[in-house]
């Protein structure tokens, strides 16, 4: 089976400054060399500090804005070659989520011209049957269809990142980026966008790219995880395993420093000393070295390669297999007690009972 | 460290005139205190009153349109009574905060060391050089790097995290008894968060200082917090110790609120939601404010508000179904 989508060997630099002759003198590498693949049906997170390029990548792989090297395959099809035409039909199949859904939604059209725009846009429904769609894409997404004639600012935080999905969903994509899509909102309707987007997967079979600084989050929603560090992928793994134990010094890093519901919870938090450094002039040799706690020579010098594993665990660090065990490295939150799992099972089958009628 | 709180709050009650004459509540009945290097959490989500009751105490709401009364005792003063005079010699002095965000709270047309030595020179005199000498050592206590540089700097030089800091030092430039944090996390990465969390446990244990933290991140209240306190629709529903709060809830909110984070230990496809949406706080609800969004709701809950009642020494719930074990054994 081909992938999804195939990134190979992205790059994108910035001009930072420009000389009185207007040459660029320097630039900021938003992203630097970074691969990845992403098949039907999952999800990959792309995890990182504010910075690091996850932003930048995901509106690479859109077209958005073009790439400086490097390959994007969506299907087999090299989207670097394809025309105009084809980029529009293209973007029916990729689609994106925004963080802010106060800011991401026109104030001056009503929900129903919201959604009407995507299908006459790519003339998927003929008009006549478009009115029928918008009442079925705001079911999809739990909406109630007398909602249509509303316009955004009447719509809650949460309301809106569900019209915002059902925008996206309006022309049936396989792909959709969502770009830190819930951490605008609050705790409880986080879960249910979360919810939302996790039985619309499995309803649509839709891939997602899920970019995000939330760990927890992202071990609760992804399949795959990239750890990126000043445009590069420092870390690919299955979640699970990432998650179990990580490899990469960074990983380790972030991932200590997970805030968990649990006083007292056992960790061993690796704390990182110094700033960020700049994307406008990142480290030699491996970027990561001027934080990193287990830096020797040859770091400051040799750029490491992403090195595959075997079992689809591939990191770039000079070191690994040398570092001391990474079992303790994740906070653990001991989970739930059987009272208090019955408990919020209520809420669970609350939900159920009352959650609208939904139509693929 | 002295017996008694540092600071008790009673009966706070906050509404707002709106200009179509509507009264909106947005702080009932509020009892809080927090003793002398204790750290009390004030959780809750967008528009519970946690931010409210913050600024209600630092004396920060507008007089025209915002009604507060109860009484805030701190250190022998009742906040709530006291002259603005009296007022402004406390805040900034004794009673510090941090905002919420550090890209706007900055003064952008004054270097970062402006902004703190002013906040030294009013509460605490002295000379210039003094107060500058003070000032690098609060940068390096917050860890900015090479602080003697960076006190001239102006504030879009510094990134978030540095920003942040900064608004921390300036909140201790004077050795506040109280801090008060209003989600002074919330914009940073985790990393950054990891760090800015271990400062304030280093100053608690350093100065002894009492601190209020609110947050919406149940995870940030677990690493901190000795104590806390849920807020809803302007009221607290349920304060406990932090260790009994998290193993053992004892309002249907708090229940929600914890089963609609992931966790990391703890595999589900499904999130718990809690539906419905909070009740407008310019009509409230005759009886329990959670009732309409809550699956354990009985007849009782809804005809009557519930009173915040003790369930042992420590621990209270403003739930009338509370033990809430028994519903589901």
């Amino acid at each position: 089976m081909t992938a999804l989508l195939e990134v190979e060997g992205l790059v994108k630099h910035f001009v930072a400054e420009r000389s009185v002759f207007g040459r660029p003198t320097a630039h900021v590498k938003a992203v630097d060399g970074v691969s990845f693949t992403v098949e039907a049906g999952k999800t990959l997170a792309l995890v990182g500090e504010s910075g690091c390029g996850k932003s930048t990548v995901s509106r690479l792989v859109l077209r958005l804005i073009e790439p400086d090297a490097g390959r994007i395959r969506f299907e087999g099809r090299d989207l670097g070659a394809l025309d105009a035409e084809q980029l529009r039909a293209f973007r029916r199949d990729a689609q994106l989520i925004f963080q802010d859904p106060y800011a991401s939604l026109n104030p001056r059209m009503t929900v129903s011209q919201i959604l009407t725009e995507p299908l006459a846009l790519h003339n998927l429904v003929p008009a006549a049957g478009r009115r029928e769609r918008v009442d079925e894409l705001l079911r999809l997404v739990g909406l109630e269809p007398r909602f249509a004639r509303r316009y955004p600012h009447e719509f809650s935080g949460g309301q809106r990142q569900r019209i915002a999905i059902a925008r996206a969903l309006a022309v049936e994509p396989k792909l959709i980026i969502c770009d830190e899509p819930v951490s605008a909102l609050d705790v409880s309707i986080r879960s249910q966008i979360l919810n939302l987007l996790r039985d619309l997967q499995d309803r649509l079979k839709l891939a997602y790219i899920f970019v995000s600084h939330d760990l927890a989050v992202v071990k609760h929603i992804a399949d795959r995880v990239a750890v990126m560090n000043l445009g590069t992928i420092v870390e690919t793994a299955d979640a699970r395993a990432l998650f179990a134990a990580p490899r990469h010094p960074y990983s380790r890093a972030l991932l200590s420093a997970i805030p968990v519901p649990k006083p007292r919870a056992k960790r061993s938090r690796i704390v990182l000393e110094g700033e960020l450094p700049s994307a406008l002039n990142p480290p030699s040799g491996c970027r990561f070295h001027t934080r990193c706690p287990y830096v020797i020579a040859r770091c400051r010098s040799e750029v490491p390669q992403l090195r595959e594993d075997g079992t689809g665990y591939a990191t770039a660090c000079h070191r690994t297999g040398e570092l001391p065990g990474a079992e303790a490295i994740v906070p653990s939150d001991g989970g739930f007690s059987p009272t208090l799992e019955k408990l919020v099972a209520a809420f669970n089958t609350a939900e159920a009972s009352g959650r609208p009628g939904v139509i693929s | 460290m002295t017996t008694g709180p540092l600071i008790e709050i009673e009966g706070l009650r906050v509404t707002f005139q709106g200009d179509d004459g509507r009264v909106t509540h947005a702080v009932d009945s509020v009892d809080l205190s927090v003793a002398n290097g204790a750290t009390l959490g004030l959780v809750g989500e967008s528009g519970c009153g946690k931010s409210v009751t913050s600024l209600a105490i630092m004396g920060l709401l507008p007089k025209q349109s915002a009604a507060v009364t109860g009484t805030i005792r701190f250190d022998g003063f009742d906040l709530l009574d006291v002259p603005d005079a009296t007022l402004r010699d406390l805040r900034g002095n004794r009673l510090a905060m941090i905002f919420q965000e550090p890209m706007t709270s900055l003064n952008p047309s004054f270097t970062i060391g402006d902004q703190i030595t002013e906040t030294i020179l009013r509460h605490r005199g002295g000379s210039r050089r003094a107060a500058r000498e003070r000032t690098i050592e609060l940068l390096r206590r917050v860890h900015i790097p090479s602080p003697e540089k960076r006190i001239d700097e102006f504030p879009h030089k510094l990134s978030g995290g540095m920003r942040q800091r900064v608004m921390i030092a300036m909140a201790l430039a004077c050795d506040p008894q109280l801090l008060i944090a209003d989600e002074p996390t919330t914009a940073l990465d985790v990393t950054l968060q990891a760090q800015i969390l271990d400062l304030m446990r280093e100053l608690k244990a350093a100065s002894g200082a009492a601190i209020i933290l609110i947050t919406h991140d149940l995870g940030v209240v677990a690493e901190v917090c000795d104590e806390v306190a849920v807020m809803y629709a302007g009221e607290i529903v349920e304060r406990a110790p932090v260790d009994e709060l998290f193993a053992n809830p004892q309002h249907p909110y708090t229940v929600g609120l914890l089963g609609s984070i992931p966790r990391l230990d703890r595999r589900t496809s499904h999130l718990a939601t809690i539906e419905g949406m909070v009740p407008n706080m310019a009509n409230p609800p005759a009886g329990c404010r959670f009732a309409a969004r809550c699956p354990f709701v009985e007849n009782a809950c809804t005809s009557s508000p519930p009173p915040l009642a003790m369930l042992n020494a420590t621990h209270a719930s403003r739930c009338i179904r509370a033990p809430l074990e028994r519903l589901v054994s």
